[in-house]
């Protein structure tokens, strides 16, 4: 009996052994990092009379398929190139995946793709195989959501967080006629965006014009609509004064309208912030939202589509001060880190907002 | 993909019938038709898939399913024994994020990573104590501590990503081996594909694997100590399972609570397809490492050939349906035979 077991913990022993000696290494901790690769962008002279030839193979990879936002996103991505007589191609994993992407990229990679537009689920995790992917020839673009700006030459920004932070108070201030107490509907306590938003938008109120107006709560929905349409509730019951509610995230908005559409409340507190036209049409309809506002995803995507093409034809190299045709947006310029900003957001209301499908 | 089982009683008739039914066997073995089933891939793919048949796409292909084969080795074993070890994916995601934790407080990663091996060990014993001591079905604790780790990962690291990992390190995960294109990871994988092999098909704890599957209480009758067996199983699985935390992390640069999550499936699919049985005692690990390639391959020539990731999703599953599925009916048709026969 002893000997079995001595021997089961020779053999576990041996395992552990081989394990830890094939992982062994130098000596290395946080800090002295010797620097990785190269600087994002910019590479070899522009050539902006350079033609865009026909048939560049533009590859989309969306954070995943079957999204309808990023569906509406790529039809803009397929338009441009489209109208450039390349190849659109949309692949991408069936979740949104941290590491779902890079198979995908590999394999864009081993069909010679000349460019792949990805919006990033993890801005890191996709960088290996991104720049393995520019040694084989590729130009990468981010839209969406940037990716590390060392594996990228150029991002498409779909607004600046200023002009996102600033047009939602405009709308809160002129439909609660500058004064009263309004409240915050966040997503997440620790999401970046979100908080930069906020951040801004507690900055943007401090400004003169909008000294009547005080920030009584923030209260975060955690992106779930349960979650997000009860934080509502209690929102309203426990500051009775409130004049208005502003919820940056999508799915806040949508939840949060839906329990104003059915309460006492509606048409008495105002409700904006950042929402999909195809997700907030009843609630404009029947009045419990005057105006919402989001970026255009298709935009977003047809200028991802110009800028691909016009880096492949070497048009522009990714580096700050070079500018480009988009077609129809017209002309854009490069900022810095290499990113590019779609412009301010779309605001939409009874008006416009059967023009739009997303 | 199926040994023609209906013939066999009439081959036995024929002269010359020893050799043949030999050879049947041999041809009939779950492993062989794995085996079978990748070469017939790999050609067709090499043939109608652009872009398939090149040492870069191969470098590709093996880096994409490293930590599947890594894991899959210590499963064989565990499923041989009857039992399944469904909290590997969640251990990845654990020390993972210890590993991205440990890196922000200054560590150097020459501790780190030994660390984060110990990690699984411990949260394999975990496993295999409450298997073994507590004689719980390993399904069902499991199964818990599949949620326990991952929500530990989360309370560890939170929805932060540490990605500032030296590129020495991360470069290296998928760096190849000098005048190939094969990534060093491959090295890994035949090391422990070797030890565990070895273990499994040429000792007698791997003959006590099977007898434990087929029969654990006669097993345990002719005096081998099948808790204890068990429990090193477990460990093994989960000091694996934290190795391949530290490869999944340097290779993609990014520590998460959510890496790897659901990879605890494509594993089990791998050793199912790979031949092994789900309820124990039947296996081989070449089969599994074929498995594990077949669905590699499978994933990799598809997505080459532009079909989307649902229909992919839905080749993958047939595949496995039809690997778990055929063995058993094979089993029933063979059961009923002998009462067929003399009629």
């Amino acid at each position: 009996m002893m000997r079995k077991r001595i021997r089961y913990g020779v053999t576990a022993a041996a395992l552990a052994g081989v394990m830890l000696a094939a992982t062994a290494c130098g000596g290395t901790t946080r800090g002295d990092d010797s620097g990785d690769g190269s600087g994002g962008g910019a590479q070899g002279e522009a050539d902006p009379n350079a033609e865009i030839p026909e048939g560049l193979a533009i590859s989309f990879l969306p954070k995943q398929l079957n999204n309808p936002y990023m569906t509406y996103a790529n039809s803009g991505g397929q338009e441009a190139v489209e109208e450039l007589a390349g190849e659109f191609k949309e692949v991408g994993p069936s979740e949104a995946n941290a590491s779902s992407q890079v198979s995908y990229i590999n394999t864009l990679s081993q069909q010679g793709s000349d460019a792949i537009v990805i919006a990033a689920n993890d801005p890191d995790a996709v960088c290996g195989a991104l720049n393995q992917a520019r040694q084989a020839g590729s130009v990468v673009v981010s839209y969406d959501s940037d990716t590390n700006p060392d594996c990228r030459d150029v991002f498409i920004n779909q607004a600046t967080a200023e002009d996102i932070a600033r047009i939602q108070v405009e709308m809160v201030a002129e439909q609660i006629g500058g004064e009263g107490e309004i409240a915050f509907l966040s997503a997440t306590p620790n999401a970046t965006n979100q908080n930069t938003w906020l951040e801004l938008m507690e900055e943007e109120l401090a400004k003169e014009e909008y000294a009547d107006i005080e920030v009584v709560d923030t209260v975060y929905g955690n992106d779930d609509d349960q979650k997000s349409f009860n934080e509502m509730q209690a929102l309203l019951q426990s500051h009775p004064d409130l004049a208005g509610v502003v919820a940056p995230t999508t799915v806040g908005l949508a939840a949060a309208a839906r329990y104003l559409s059915g309460s006492d409340f509606k048409g008495e507190v105002v409700l904006t912030g950042l929402g999909t036209p195809n997700q907030m049409q009843e609630y404009v309809a029947d009045g419990t939202v005057e105006e919402f506002a989001l970026w255009d995803p298709k935009d977003m995507g047809y200028l991802a589509g110009y800028a691909a093409a016009s880096l492949s034809a070497g048009r522009i190299t990714g580096a700050e001060g070079e500018t480009f045709e988009a077609g129809r947006l017209g002309d854009y310029e490069i900022g810095a880190n290499g990113e590019v900003v779609l412009g301010p957001p779309t605001v939409f209301n009874a008006d416009n907002i059967d023009d739009y499908d997303f | 993909m199926g040994p023609d089982v209906g013939t066999a009683p009439r081959a036995a008739a024929s002269p010359g019938a020893d050799s043949r039914s030999a050879l049947r066997r041999l041809a009939g073995t779950r492993e062989t038709s794995v085996i079978g089933a990748l070469v017939v891939a790999v050609l067709a793919a090499s043939l109608l898939v652009e872009g398939f048949a090149s040492g870069r796409n191969a470098g590709f292909l093996i880096l994409d399913i490293a930590t599947i084969a890594l894991i899959a080795l210590p499963m064989t074993l565990i499923v041989i024994t009857g039992e399944i070890d469904l909290s590997v994916a969640s251990t990845l995601g654990l020390t993972s994020a210890v590993m991205g934790q440990l890196w922000v407080m200054g560590l150097p990663l020459e501790t780190i990573v030994p660390l984060c091996v110990l990690l699984g060990v411990v949260l394999g014993a975990v496993n295999g104590l409450l298997v073994t001591v507590a004689g719980l079905p390993s399904l069902a604790v499991t199964i818990g501590t599949m949620a326990m780790y991952r929500g530990l990962a989360y309370v560890v690291l939170g929805d932060r990503a540490v990605a500032d990992f030296p590129f020495e390190w991360t470069g290296g995960a998928t760096a190849r081996i000098p005048g190939t294109d094969l990534p060093w990871v491959v090295l890994l994988i035949a090391v422990l594909g070797g030890v565990f092999g070895v273990v499994l098909h040429a000792t007698p704890v791997g003959r006590s694997l099977f007898a434990i599957g087929s029969n654990d209480e006669a097993t345990r009758f002719s005096g081998i100590s099948v808790a204890w067996t068990k429990l090193w199983l477990f460990v093994a699985s989960g000091a694996v399972a934290g190795l391949a935390g530290v490869f999944w992390t340097l290779q993609y640069g990014s520590a998460r609570a959510d890496n790897a999550f659901g990879l605890e499936l494509s594993v089990v699919a791998a050793v199912l397809l790979g031949g092994v049985s789900i309820f124990g005692g039947k296996g081989a690990l070449p089969g599994v490492l074929a498995g594990v390639l077949l669905l590699g391959v499978i994933r990799n020539a598809l997505s080459l050939a532009d079909v989307s990731s649902d229909v992919l999703s839905i080749v993958t599953g047939v595949l496995l349906v039809v690997s778990v599925v055929l063995p058993t009916t094979i089993t029933r048709l063979r059961e009923r035979r002998p009462r067929a026969a003399p009629s």
